[in-house]
């Protein structure tokens, strides 16, 4: 029983930092139509900046808050020169940048910072985190982080003007710039947000993985089944559905440990979790595309 | 295809079969590492050319193709490992094994496009190294340790080094792919999948089955990048899993993008290009290093990954197409 609590606890925080990263691709996508396939990379280097940062002397949250400002720059940048430019272009060629950004940001990590595998700090006091036996004290504090960070991200998307502004740029940007919103800045700030929440993301989860440049690939492969579990469409869905796929995938590699255990018979264990996901998305694009909480869009033919 | 562009091809075949017979007149132009590089040029155009079918013939977007690359080369390896088939038999097994896999993978795949169709993709080729890893298929696969082979021998006494054998057998075996590959294009099938790609609502209202089509496609395209698959653990004599990860399927895309999607000369450039940049970038990583001083290692993928921005910007057909274009410019200047 112990060892179950365990694994649901494990499997919320790794939902957790899933959570971040699919509502990071749910943002984009929301006001774009656009998936970032380098949104995973993105984070990948937010993270190196902060372990630089760190490694200049910095405390661990003032590194954190500063490389969460420069991933939101970063994010804006991007949006501004790279994709900009392209706004009528084919869904082939964004997609062909997004794979180039991901190639450039994957070498660019490794030309400056090596990739051979780094240790990554954990900022929580063991002491004072975590309840012995079932959830250990860097994952207690990544829900944590990761709730709040939610909880400012819905403050600021519901009860701010900025914020209403992104959501009628997004939502339908015709009308948001007849009423003065400049819809073309909402999607850049987008992209920012994106970013820094990827980099909050990123940095949680090198404790867990370690830092290298190839770190997030499979993240971002769960946070796309998170995202498509939950309905791509639906911010709130992308979360929930982080913590459902987090928790689905420790259920899955603990019950084909039991059944191993009980049978002998290996079927599926921690080696497969990338297939599960594969599994998943699949499964979800072919049967249910909406999702458990999307949108069903309709085409007009 | 028109009589004039007829002669360039028959013309770069026999200079292609010529090369190797220069070797004793030129030792240092003509090495064996330079003919095994071309071979492996020779091998990425045909993995392209199987991408080009599929995402600039029909239209489909694939960011998976490593993965029908590895069962390809997997379906080689493990015929030659186990059952000791000889290298050349595994081209056509690799092709059949692949069609299957690509056609089933291809039916899910009806039913998404765009970005959901490259997103099932791009999770395909994130997870293909750990299928190969898995467990029940250890026995077959090696697991992480991968297959090692022999190379392919010279048959019947010829005077060639291996080296120069392998060259001949991919040239042979591009020139018969990428020759169905172009009388496929040229005929009703062929304008089907471009009348998909073009306008598949008015495809479908044609009485083109369009998901018949699309399916094929996926298989026939599945089973050219199969082969090139099928060629490489023959040349390369070695297959491990991690080889097969996400980056590989960025070559091809790679390939696709700069040599110009929906052109045949594209697919050869483009294969040829992504060669030569993965070889060059290590001494280019040299020269930054103790030329330049800088302590920067650069990789192959930087410069990919600027070129493929670059180009959607400056030449969104590719190379073959923006050669085209200047072409056309030229001679209308001209006139």
């Amino acid at each position: 029983m112990e060892q179950f609590l365990q694994q649901i606890a494990s499997g919320l925080a790794n939902g957790a930092i899933y959570a971040c990263v699919a509502l990071a691709l749910v943002m984009i996508y929301v006001s774009t139509d656009h998936i970032n396939f380098a949104q995973g990379e993105m984070a990948m280097f937010s993270t190196y900046i902060s372990w630089q940062l760190m490694s200049w002397g910095m405390s661990f949250w003032v590194a954190f808050v500063l490389t969460v400002l420069i991933s939101f720059a970063m994010g804006v940048l991007i949006e501004r020169l790279i994709l900009r430019p392209l706004h009528n272009a084919p869904v082939l060629s964004i997609i062909v940048v997004f794979i180039g950004l991901l190639a450039i940001f994957n070498s660019m990590a490794g030309a400056f910072w090596s990739y051979l595998i780094k240790e990554f700090p954990s900022p929580f006091p063991k002491a004072e985190f975590g309840i012995a036996g079932v959830i250990g004290p860097h994952q207690l504090g990544v829900v944590l982080i990761t709730l709040i960070v939610l909880g400012l991200l819905f403050v600021f998307f519901r009860y701010t003007p900025l914020g209403l502004a992104m959501r009628a740029a997004a939502q339908n940007p015709q009308s948001a710039r007849l009423v003065g919103v400049r819809v073309d800045w909402m999607l850049a700030l987008g992209w920012g947000l994106a970013a820094s929440v990827g980099a909050v993301a990123g940095i949680m989860v090198a404790h867990i993985v370690y830092l290298e440049p190839n770190m997030m690939g499979g993240i971002l492969l769960y946070a796309f089944a998170s995202a498509l579990v939950g309905g791509i469409s639906n911010p709130a869905g992308a979360v929930a559905g982080g913590f459902i796929v987090g928790i689905l995938e420790n259920m899955v590699a603990y019950g084909g440990n039991q059944l191993e255990k009980a049978t002998g018979i290996y079927i599926i264990g921690n080696g497969e979790k990338l297939t599960v996901a594969l599994i998943i998305v699949i499964f979800v694009l072919t049967v249910k595309p909406a999702g458990l909480f999307g949108r069903v869009v309709v085409k007009r033919v | 295809m028109a009589a004039s562009s007829k002669k360039w091809v028959l013309g770069a075949i026999v200079l292609a079969v010529l090369v190797p017979l220069l070797q004793p007149v030129f030792p240092d132009v003509v090495s064996n590492y330079r003919l095994f590089l071309i071979s492996t040029m020779i091998i990425a155009s045909i993995a392209v050319l199987g991408l080009n079918l599929l995402t600039g013939f029909n239209g489909q977007f694939s960011l998976g193709h490593g993965a029908f690359y590895a069962v390809g080369a997997y379906t080689a390896a493990i015929l030659m490992d186990k059952l000791n088939v000889p290298y050349w038999a595994t081209i056509p097994a690799a092709a059949i094994v692949c069609f299957i896999v690509g056609y089933l993978f291809g039916l899910p795949a009806l039913k998404l496009e765009g970005h959901y169709l490259a997103l099932a993709t791009f999770a395909l080729a994130l997870a293909v190294p750990q299928i190969l890893k898995y467990k029940w298929l250890e026995g077959l696969t090696g697991g992480v340790q991968g297959i090692v082979l022999m190379k392919p021998e010279v048959p019947f006494g010829l005077p060639l080094s291996e080296d120069q054998w392998l060259y001949y057998f991919c040239l042979v075996v591009m020139i018969v792919l990428f020759w169905g590959a172009a009388n496929m294009l040229n005929s009703r099938s062929g304008r089907a999948m471009m009348a998909i790609r073009d306008q598949y609502m008015a495809a479908d209202t044609m009485g083109i089955d369009t998901a018949l089509y699309k399916t094929v496609t996926f298989g026939i395209s599945a089973a050219y990048t199969g082969i090139a698959g099928a060629l490489s653990a023959s040349a390369i004599a070695f297959v491990a899993p991690d080889s097969f990860g996400i980056f590989l399927s960025i070559k091809f895309l790679i390939g696709l993008v700069v040599g110009g999607m929906g052109s045949l000369l594209g697919s050869v450039l483009g294969g040829i290009f992504y060669v030569l940049v993965d070889n060059s970038a290590q001494s280019l990583t040299q020269f930054i290093r103790n030329d330049l001083g800088l302590p920067f290692d650069l990789s192959a993928y930087t410069v990919f990954g600027v070129l493929l921005i670059a180009i959607i910007y400056l030449m969104p057909m590719g190379i073959a197409g923006g050669l085209f274009m200047a072409y056309r410019k030229l001679r209308g200047a001209r006139a």
